[in-house]
C-alpha cells in the first residue's frame, strides 16, 4: 500500500469551548481531486488554513509524506484564495515570474540577465495556457474577475506545487465564465499530477470536478448550542461511481445551514 | 426639476464656480485697499498690488544693497534645502520604521508603543531643547521639521502595511518567499505610493515647523524674512512672500502627485 500524501489521524480542531472539526480520519493519496461541500461555519476553510499550515490542530495529528504538516505556509502548498490572490503592484507576467525569482535570488527575490529571460519566457507559456497571453503586461486591476483567477492560478501552478488548495475559487465569477475555468483546472491537474483540495459552496461544481467528494456537517447538532459539537466529513464520496445524490444532500446542508445562521 | 442634490455641475461652470470665491476676495482685497489709501496715501496695512509688486521685483530681481544677495532667491534656496533634508530624512526614516513595525509582529510589538508616544510629544516644545542640544544652525531647523513629521510617516505606514491582504503574504509564502523577500518583494513595493501620500499630508505641518524654526533663529530663508520685515510693517514685502510660499507648497503637492499617478498605476486605480 502507497504512502498517502495526506493523513488525518483523530484530528480535532477546537477555539476555546467551541469545536470546529472533530474526529477526522481520512487518508488522500497522490492526485486525487477533493471537492469540499458544506454549510457556512462548518469549518471547511478552517480545514483548509490547516492544510495551509496558518491554523494547527488541537489534537490528533495531521500527516504530509507521513510527517507533521509544517507550521506555516510554504512551497509545497500552493494556494488560490477567492480574492486577493494575485499581486496588485506587479503586471500578470511579473505575478507569474515571482515564484522562479524568489528562488533565483534570496535575498533581493529577483532575478537578472538570462536567468530572467529564462523566467520570463517559462512565465508567457504559462500565461497562454491559462490563455492569458495577450495579458502580460497588464496589471490586475485591467483584468476581469475571470482573469485575475486565472492569472492566480497560472503564479500558483508555475511553482509546482504538489498540493494545490483553491477556496472557493470561482464563487465570484459568472456562471459561463466558470465552467471555463472548470476546463482549465481539469486539464492543469492532469497535466501536472497535482493533489487538489478545492472548496465549493456549489454541489453540482464539486460533483463535476472532483474525483472524490466530502461533505463537512455536524452529525450532532444542538440548537441550543451549535458550538458544542463539531463537524465531520459526513460524506466521502468517490464520484462518478455513485449516482449524484444531490437534492437529498442540499436539503441536509440547508437544515444545518439553516441551524448555524439563525 | 431634479433635486439640488441630482444636480452637476457641468465641467465649464465648475470652474467658473471654482473661481468665484477668488475673484470676489481679490475684490473685497481691492476695495479695501483702495479705501484705506485714499485716506492715507502712506498707509501699509493693505498695500496696493503695485506697491507689493515692485517690493517683489525689489527682492527677486535686485541686487540688496548691503550684502549683494538676491534676497528671494536666497531665502527661497535656504528654505528648501532645510524642507528637502527635513521632510527626506522623515520620509526614508519612516519608510524603514514603518515597513519594519508593520509587517514584522516582534518588531511592532517592540517600537509601535515608543513610536505612539513619541508622536504625543508636541515637536514645538521641544524646539528649545533643540536649539540647546544642536545650537542655532541648520541642524536644529533640520531636526524640529524631522521630529515634527516622522512619527506621523511611521503610524501611517504602519496602519497602511496592516491593510495588506493576509491572502497576499500567505500567497507569497507558498510560491516560496522568506520574511527578507516579503518585505522587499511585497510590503515595499506596495507602501511606496503609501509613503508620497504621508509624505503629501505631512508637507503642511513641515512647512509649519520650519517658519517656526526660522522666525526664532536665522538669518535667511523665507520664514525668517517675513518675520523680519513684520517689524517694519511691511506688508507690501510679506503678503507676496506668503502667496510664494503657497506656491512652492503647491508645486510640491503637485508634483508628488503626479509622479504617485505616473509611477504606481496600479495603486491609484484601486483607490477609486
Amino acid at each position: 500500500m502507497t504512502m498517502p500524501i495526506i493523513e488525518l489521524k483523530n484530528v480535532w480542531k477546537e477555539y476555546g469551548k467551541e469545536v470546529v472539526l472533530e474526529r477526522l480520519n481520512v487518508r488522500v493519496e497522490e492526485g486525487e481531486f477533493v471537492t469540499i461541500v458544506g454549510a457556512s461555519g462548518c469549518g471547511k476553510t478552517t480545514f483548509l488554513k490547516m492544510l495551509l499550515g496558518t491554523e494547527q490542530a488541537s489534537r490528533g495529528d495531521l500527516l504530509l509524506d507521513g510527517a507533521a504538516m509544517p507550521a506555516e505556509p510554504d512551497g509545497a502548498r500552493g494556494i488560490v484564495f477567492q480574492r486577493y490572490s494575485v499581486m496588485p503592484h506587479l503586471t500578470a507576467e511579473r505575478n507569474v515570474m515571482l515564484a522562479g525569482e524568489l528562488s533565483a535570488n534570496r535575498f533581493l527575490g529577483r532575478a537578472f540577465g538570462a536567468r530572467r529571460r529564462a523566467l520570463r519566457e517559462e512565465a508567457q507559456t504559462m500565461l497562454a495556457r491559462v490563455g492569458l497571453g495577450e495579458a502580460g503586461d497588464k496589471y490586475p486591476h485591467e483584468l476581469s474577475g475571470g482573469m485575475q483567477q486565472r492569472l492566480a492560478l497560472a503564479q500558483a501552478l508555475i511553482k509546482k506545487p504538489r498540493i494545490l488548495l483553491l477556496d472557493e475559487p470561482f464563487g465570484a465569477l459568472d456562471p459561463g465564465i466558470r465552467r471555463d475555468m472548470h476546463d482549465l483546472v481539469l486539464s492543469l491537474w492532469r497535466s501536472q499530477k497535482l493533489t487538489v483540495f478545492m472548496i465549493t459552496h456549489d454541489l453540482e461544481e464539486g460533483f463535476y470536478l472532483g474525483t472524490r467528494l466530502w461533505v463537512f456537517d455536524k452529525a450532532r447538532l444542538d440548537v441550543q448550542a451549535p458550538g458544542a459539537y463539531g463537524a465531520r466529513i459526513t460524506y466521502d464520496l468517490a464520484v462518478g461511481e455513485c449516482p449524484p445524490m444531490l437534492p437529498s444532500l442540499s436539503a441536509q446542508l440547508a437544515d444545518t445551514a439553516r441551524v448555524l445562521s439563525g | 426639476m431634479k433635486k439640488f442634490i441630482n444636480r452637476q455641475p457641468s465641467r465649464l461652470t465648475a470652474v467658473l464656480l471654482g473661481l468665484l470665491p477668488f475673484a470676489l476676495f481679490l475684490l473685497l482685497y481691492l476695495s479695501a485697499s483702495g479705501a484705506r489709501l485714499a485716506e492715507n496715501p502712506d498707509d501699509r496695512l493693505l498695500p496696493a498690488f503695485s506697491t507689493m509688486a515692485e517690493a517683489f521685483e525689489r527682492m527677486a530681481f535686485e541686487p540688496n544693497r548691503r550684502t549683494g544677495e538676491y534676497l528671494l532667491w536666497t531665502d527661497t534656496r535656504a528654505s528648501l534645502q532645510r524642507l528637502g533634508i527635513g521632510v527626506g530624512l522623515a520620509a526614508l526614516i519612516g519608510l524603514v520604521f514603518g515597513v519594519a513595525t508593520g509587517t514584522v509582529p516582534y518588531i511592532r510589538a517592540t517600537l509601535s508603543p515608543l513610536v505612539t508616544g513619541l508622536s504625543l510629544v508636541p515637536p514645538m516644545a521641544l524646539l528649545p531643547i533643540l536649539f540647546i542640544a544642536f545650537g542655532l544652525e541648520e541642524l536644529a531647523k533640520v531636526m524640529l521639521i524631522l521630529i515634527g513629521i516622522t512619527p506621523f510617516i511611521i503610524r501611517d505606514l504602519q496602519a497602511r502595511a496592516l491593510e495588506i491582504p493576509d491572502e497576499q503574504i500567505i500567497k507569497l509564502q507558498t510560491l516560496g518567499a522568506n520574511t527578507w523577500q516579503i518585505i522587499v518583494r511585497l510590503s515595499l513595493p506596495q507602501l511606496m505610493p503609501r509613503l508620497i501620500s504621508a509624505v503629501r499630508l505631512s508637507l503642511g505641518p513641515a512647512w509649519l515647523f520650519l517658519i517656526a524654526a526660522e522666525a526664532i533663529a536665522a538669518t535667511e530663508g523665507l520664514g525668517y524674512r517675513i518675520f523680519l520685515v513684520r517689524r517694519y510693517l511691511s506688508m507690501d514685502v510679506i503678503l507676496p512672500y506668503v502667496v510664494w510660499i503657497t506656491l512652492l507648497a503647491f508645486l510640491m503637492d503637485l508634483a508628488l502627485r503626479r509622479f504617485s499617478t505616473w509611477r504606481y498605476p496600479w495603486f491609484h486605480a484601486q483607490q477609486r
